[in-house]
């Protein structure tokens, strides 16, 4: 039994190590799935209540409307854009924008107009400024610390395990490990 | 010091961050209308429809601009500490947000009226222009008309006593 333990620990381990491989076909067959179903005609959007939506009316404002909409943040349900949320505001918001958009201003002013009374936070994409430095570039510096950590720590494993490597094993010590191997305990020698 | 700390020092800076972040109230929104004359409206009020009022009339006044509604249950948590302002000499004047006349008329009589006027905004288009996202909002602002204060969300005995009434006497005094 105690000698299983080994050999199971060692399968689990093959298991393991065979499961993102696996895991990664898997991957690979669903985005093939994917691209199939996008290459697909698109089924008629079905109209859901305050959701925004292309309107019959004038498809290239709509798109505008969508486009600027899904860059603002609705502050009532502060995960969600303007585009996707119920909240009243939000609805309120793309009439606006809506209004707006209509009336000949451009994306630009619209969105400076939303900024000007909720500020940059209403942005999903805040401008480049010293007070969102960290927020644009924080995850791509933590990324190379920890890439930079991950790379020195397996450098120094390699030179400390070449350093600790055993010197191979000598005649006497191979006869020994046979006879183990053989189960024979006489012919073991010293030990 | 030992290396094998560093994990326990970087979990420690992690948990000092989290921390702080568990402080903060992310619904509070940083306004940038602080300092910024407040958006110009002339909106009918509530008791008279006829009667038109607009952020110019109370030029020479610091006063308050509460945005309420009948719908709000925290707008009726946070009438008394209107009420007490009111009574203590500061004009408040509400800002009636997406409500129907009727229903907020009867809230008024219902809960006491504490505003010197309340204009109407049944669109929601000056808290547009106001940055409202939550009532109730209260914003202060200054003689020339300048917003110098903005609290989201009830007003608490706390922000009232440390922060509103000493800015008001500063701003009335300047």
């Amino acid at each position: 039994m105690a000698e299983q333990g080994p050999t199971r620990m060692a399968a689990m381990l093959s298991a393991l190590l065979r499961a993102p491989l696996r895991a990664l076909v898997l991957a690979a067959g669903l985005s093939a799935a994917t691209i199939a179903i996008a290459q697909a005609p698109a089924p008629d959007a079905t109209p859901i209540a305050g959701i925004a939506r292309p309107n019959a009316q004038d498809p290239a404002l709509e798109k505008r409307v969508i486009a600027v909409t899904k860059e603002l943040r609705c502050l009532v349900c502060q995960n969600e854009s303007i585009a996707d949320s119920h909240a009243p505001l939000a609805v309120d918001m793309r009439n606006e924008i809506r209004a707006q958009l209509d009336s000949g201003m451009s994306d630009r002013q619209v969105l400076d107009f939303m900024v000007a009374r909720y500020g940059n936070f209403v942005r999903f994409r805040p401008p480049l400024d010293w007070t969102t430095i960290a927020l644009w570039f924080g995850p791509a510096l933590l990324m190379v610390i920890g890439l930079g950590a991950l790379v020195t720590q397996l450098r120094q494993r390699r030179t400390l395990a070449a350093a600790r490597s055993v010197p191979a094993l000598s005649d006497t010590e191979r006869a020994a490990l046979a006879a183990l191997a053989a189960g024979d305990e006489d012919k073991m020698g010293n030990r | 010091m030992n290396r094998a700390w560093l994990p326990l020092v970087g979990f420690g800076v992690l948990v000092a961050f989290l921390g702080i972040g568990l402080t903060l109230n992310p619904r509070e929104v940083p306004s940038p209308l602080i300092g910024k004359p407040a958006p110009a409206f002339t909106l009918p009020t509530l008791a008279e429809p006829d009667r038109q009022f607009s952020v110019d009339d109370a030029k020479g006044k610091v006063w308050l601009l509460n945005v309420w509604a009948s719908w709000c249950t925290p707008c009726l948590e946070e009438h008394p500490i209107i009420e007490a302002l009111s009574k203590k000499g500061i004009p408040v004047y509400g800002l009636n947000y997406k409500d129907k006349e009727a229903a907020a008329t009867a809230w008024l009589k219902r809960n006491g009226d504490p505003y010197l006027l309340s204009v109407v905004d049944p669109t929601g288009r000056v808290g547009i222009d106001y940055g409202v996202y939550g009532t109730p909002e209260t914003y202060l602002i200054d003689k020339q008309g300048v917003i110098r204060f903005k609290h989201v969300g009830p007003l608490s005995p706390q922000v009232v006593e440390r922060t509103l009434l000493p800015l008001i006497e500063k701003l009335r005094a300047s």
